[in-house]
């Protein structure tokens, strides 16, 4: 008599037992769950590092070398030092700088370390309206370009890129943002985004190059003004400190840091890219200091 | 329209040869909206049908806040599961954040109101004095139970296409807690966005033809069932 | 062990529904066997009546005792409800084929396959609907959906039927054979049931007893003749087919048995026995009043006969109703042939006879 009732109610789960097939859901929810909490590791980092390719690359060997599994998570260098304050992240692969050093100082992160750097460069419209080719400086570029009132676009998002382009505003003695106008834009998305808005837009932007040279092929949007000492991208890894928050997967952290700045890493940053757009998209740097880089 | 031929061709390129990273990401996508949905069947189903057919004080209330759950914007879910799910959230213990558990909750989160809001209304269009019919055939409440479900069926196979092509397109909250990590739980709609950021619309083109076949796929196979089910 | 007992009997029972009582029952019974109609109008609260004792409905005072057994909490609840089957006035049949409808029951009750298919198919059969076994319930007719349903109620063989207004959705001569079928089943089967209907001429074929009930009371209960030919008040006479309903005071009476009573200026003989001085309702049906043109009174062997106008002539059914004004308004149904014959039209002058046994006389409640 149960055995009927419980007929009937397979006889009614028919059409879900249907769904479960076509979504061939023969594994249980459970085969998700998290793997061994120190196995985890959380790599908060800038978009460029992923959109470029380069992270796809790394990542595998180190978890095939330690055994951790890394968890990235791509935004802007602003909301990656967001979730390393929190203590919601272990690591953090950022590139702004002066960013950075408040972090460090407010005790949020040890270990910084010096990675890699490739450079920003300004791009725009072939035809360059605001006429910034043969600018000296970057701040000179970003003059003509607000005097001319061509369209410019700001990532806006408070990433590594956002806070170096209102580094060149400082420096020009402009501060658009504040004064809004229409040739000013933020796009609050990533730099590929910036990028495409950009492009579709005719506008002048400031972009890694790294991620520029791997969207180059579908933009138009020449480079305009590059080589400023102003310009360098700087990439650094920073531990999230355990001594603040206790969660914080630090040898995974400290295993990460370790890898990024070692030898064989260093070797695969310094040709990554080659064989797809003909030139590195990143300078290891793991031996070097920031005052010495770009000279 | 260069672009957009050379999206496509590449697409068809990528389907054709099965390749296994696009393959990966689509079986990862039904696995987790699918888990999703059957989680939110059972929940929306039992809610819906409870609600339906009982009355208890404050049922009005839980009615409109169904009715206001079938709206709610995935992005909100995504950011409330997000802060929830912290190290050192409420729910922090979980260690879920930035798995594919996660996204399966914050999709069910948003499929459960959807398919209990459609439950609902399938219950209260059934004839108001079958329930009674039922119980007067000497059925359990189990049994009462069992028995609705059975004839709504069909508009509850309607709830289902609902929220199952609700959370398979969504992007928002899969994102934000998931954290789109590449083989582990990228799914169709989070690596569109990334291979746009990345500039490959061929890949993203090939992705998004994807997640419009299984959508279809899956709403043809369902209108097939309810078709051969009632066939007026 | 209770055989000599009613199979259910209900106890003050009583049901509110948005606080106010709809239902207030003191004491009921459904004896073994027995046929027995709830006849009331729409609202009267039969059907409330008809689901409280097929325990679908809560009681918010009373009890119910089932072969002499209380039916309280859900236990005992199911098991009653095992016993016994409803029909509802839709046929509310689940979405499945007609033989899979008439085992539904029995399926519930866990009855294995071969068994309850083998019972559903004899029921089929048994109301003329076995050429539909296969057919989709969606895609029947109202009256087989009907016959599926009440096949579907014979077939778990129940203690006690109910039928809630079962025939209400159909057309007459769909209603006329399923009538017809039902007596005849209740009578093969030896079923006891309960059938809600504001029809008294359904109410009259089908049953071996009426509960007449007025606003969640029962009115009057008994044999269907002693409601139909002694309603105990005005509202049953009216309901059971008395159109003409006087007030009148008792004159005189004699011998305990013939009484004269005043109706405005006329007087009217009729049987029993009230004190003098009483006041009085005469409820007279029309079928039994005659209608002639004599003008001499003296071949008429009914005690009352009174002269009066024609107000009004309308068809009513088989027959004519034909309104009196014979210093009280008095109602006659008469046939076609006797309309034509008797030339009757409206403000002619006919005479009117009653028998004194048919009138109805009963005290006016106050």
């Amino acid at each position: 008599m149960k055995l009927k009732k419980l007929a009937t109610c397979f006889r009614c789960l028919g059409f879900f037992a249907l769904l479960c097939l076509i979504t061939g859901l023969a594994t249980a929810p459970a085969a998700f769950a998290a793997e061994p909490a120190q196995k985890n590791i959380i790599l908060a980092t800038t978009t460029s590092t992923q959109d470029s390719g380069l992270l796809d690359a790394l990542i595998p060997i180190f978890e095939k070398e330690t055994g951790y599994f890394v968890k990235t998570i791509a935004v802007g260098s602003g909301q990656a030092m967001a979730m390393g304050e929190k203590g919601e992240a272990d690591v953090l692969l950022v590139h702004s700088p002066a960013a950075e050093k408040k972090f460090m100082e407010a005790q949020n992160g040890i270990n910084r370390r010096l990675v890699m750097h490739n450079d920003f460069v300004i791009v725009g419209p072939p035809a360059d309206p605001a006429g910034i080719k043969g600018s000296k400086t970057s701040p000179e570029a970003f003059m003509k370009i607000a005097n001319t009132g061509n369209l410019f676009l700001s990532r806006g998002d408070n990433s590594g890129t956002h806070s170096k382009e209102k580094g060149i505003w400082k420096a020009a003695g402009l501060n658009p943002e504040e004064q809004p106008s229409k040739w000013y834009q933020q796009t609050g998305q990533g730099m590929g985004q910036t990028l495409n808005v950009a492009a579709e837009k005719l506008g002048y932007t400031l972009t890694d190059r790294g991620t520029w040279l791997a969207l180059q092929k579908n933009l138009g949007l020449p480079i305009l003004m590059e080589g400023d000492p102003l310009l360098l991208n700087i990439y650094h890894v920073i531990d999230v400190n355990p001594a603040k928050w206790p969660k914080v997967n630090a040898p995974g952290a400290r295993a990460f840091s370790d890898f990024m700045v070692s030898p064989a890493t260093q070797s695969i940053i310094k040709t990554f890219g080659v064989d797809k757009y003909g030139s590195p998209l990143f300078f290891p740097d793991a031996d070097k200091k920031v005052e010495d880089l770009g000279k | 329209m260069e672009l957009i031929l050379e999206g496509i061709l590449k697409a068809i390129a990528l389907l054709v040869s099965l390749d296994p990273e696009v393959l990966g990401i689509t079986a990862l996508s039904l696995k987790i909206s699918g888990t999703a949905t059957l989680i939110s069947l059972f929940l929306g189903v039992s809610t819906g049908t409870v609600v339906a057919l009982t009355r208890f004080p404050g049922r009005k209330l839980v009615v409109s806040l169904i009715n206001t759950g079938m709206g709610l914007p995935p992005v909100v879910v995504g950011l409330f599961v997000t802060i929830f799910l912290w190290r050192n959230g409420p729910l922090g213990f979980l260690q879920i954040l930035y798995t594919p558990t996660a996204i399966i909750l914050a999709q069910a989160i948003i499929a459960t109101p959807i398919i209990s809001g459609i439950s609902l209304a399938a219950m209260q269009n059934l004839p108001a004095n079958l329930r009674l019919q039922i119980l007067a055939l000497g059925a359990t409440r189990i049994q009462m139970f069992w028995l609705l479900i059975r004839e709504a069926r069909l508009p509850l196979l309607a709830a289902v296409m609902a929220g199952f092509g609700g959370i398979i397109s969504e992007v928002g909250a899969s994102i934000m807690v998931g954290g789109n990590i590449k083989g582990y739980s990228r799914v169709l709609t989070t690596a569109t966005v990334m291979e746009t950021g990345r500039g490959n619309f061929d890949v993203a083109i090939a992705l998004s033809a994807i997640l419009l076949l299984l959508a279809f796929l899956i709403n043809f196979l369902l209108t097939r069932i309810q078709q051969r089910e009632r066939p007026r | 062990m209770t055989a000599a007992g009613p199979l259910l009997q209900v106890k003050n029972i009583v049901v509110k529904r948005g606080g106010i009582p709809v239902l207030d029952i003191p004491d009921f019974r459904i004896e073994r066997g027995e046929v027995l109609s709830l006849l009331g109008p729409n609202g009267s609260g039969k059907s409330t009546l008809l689901l409280t004792l097929s325990s679908l409905l809560k009681l918010h005072q009373g009890k119910l005792i089932f072969k002499g057994r209380e039916i309280d909490g859900r236990r005992s609840e199911l098991d009653y409800r095992r016993q016994i089957a409803v029909v509802f006035q839709d046929p509310l049949l689940l979405d499945t084929t007609v033989l899979d409808n008439v085992a539904s029951g029995l399926k519930i009750r866990g009855m294995e396959k071969a068994g309850r298919l083998r019972i559903a198919a004899e029921y089929l059969e048994r109301l003329g609907i076995a050429h539909l076994a296969k057919r989709s319930a969606s895609k029947l007719s109202g009256g087989e959906a009907q016959r599926t349903s009440i096949a579907r109620a014979f077939a778990t063989r129940p203690a006690i039927l109910y039928l809630d207004e079962p025939f209400s959705a159909l057309d007459p001569p769909t209603r006329e054979a399923l009538i017809s079928d039902l007596t005849r089943i209740l009578r093969e089967t030896d079923t006891t049931a309960a059938i809600a209907t504001h029809d008294q001429m359904e109410a009259m074929r089908l049953s071996d007893r009426m509960a007449v009930i007025q606003q969640g009371k029962i009115a009057q209960a008994g044999s269907a003749e002693e409601v139909m030919n002694h309603p105990v008040n005005e509202f049953v006479a009216s309901f059971v087919g008395m159109d003409t309903v006087l007030t009148g005071r008792v004159l005189e009476n004699h011998n305990k048995h013939r009484m004269m009573i005043a109706v405005g200026d006329r007087e009217i003989e009729a049987v029993g026995n009230f004190p003098p001085g009483e006041q009085v309702l005469c409820c007279i049906r029309p079928e039994n009043v005659t209608l002639s043109t004599d003008s001499p009174e003296e071949h008429s062997s009914a005690r009352n006969n009174f002269s009066g106008r024609i107000v009004r002539i309308a068809p009513h059914g088989l027959f004519y109703r034909v309104d009196l004004d014979c210093g009280f308004e008095l109602i006659s149904y008469i046939t076609r042939i006797s309309l034509d014959s008797l030339a009757l039209r409206e403000g002619r002058k006919v005479k009117a006879s009653f028998k004194a046994t048919a009138v109805h006389v009963i005290r006016k409640s106050t």
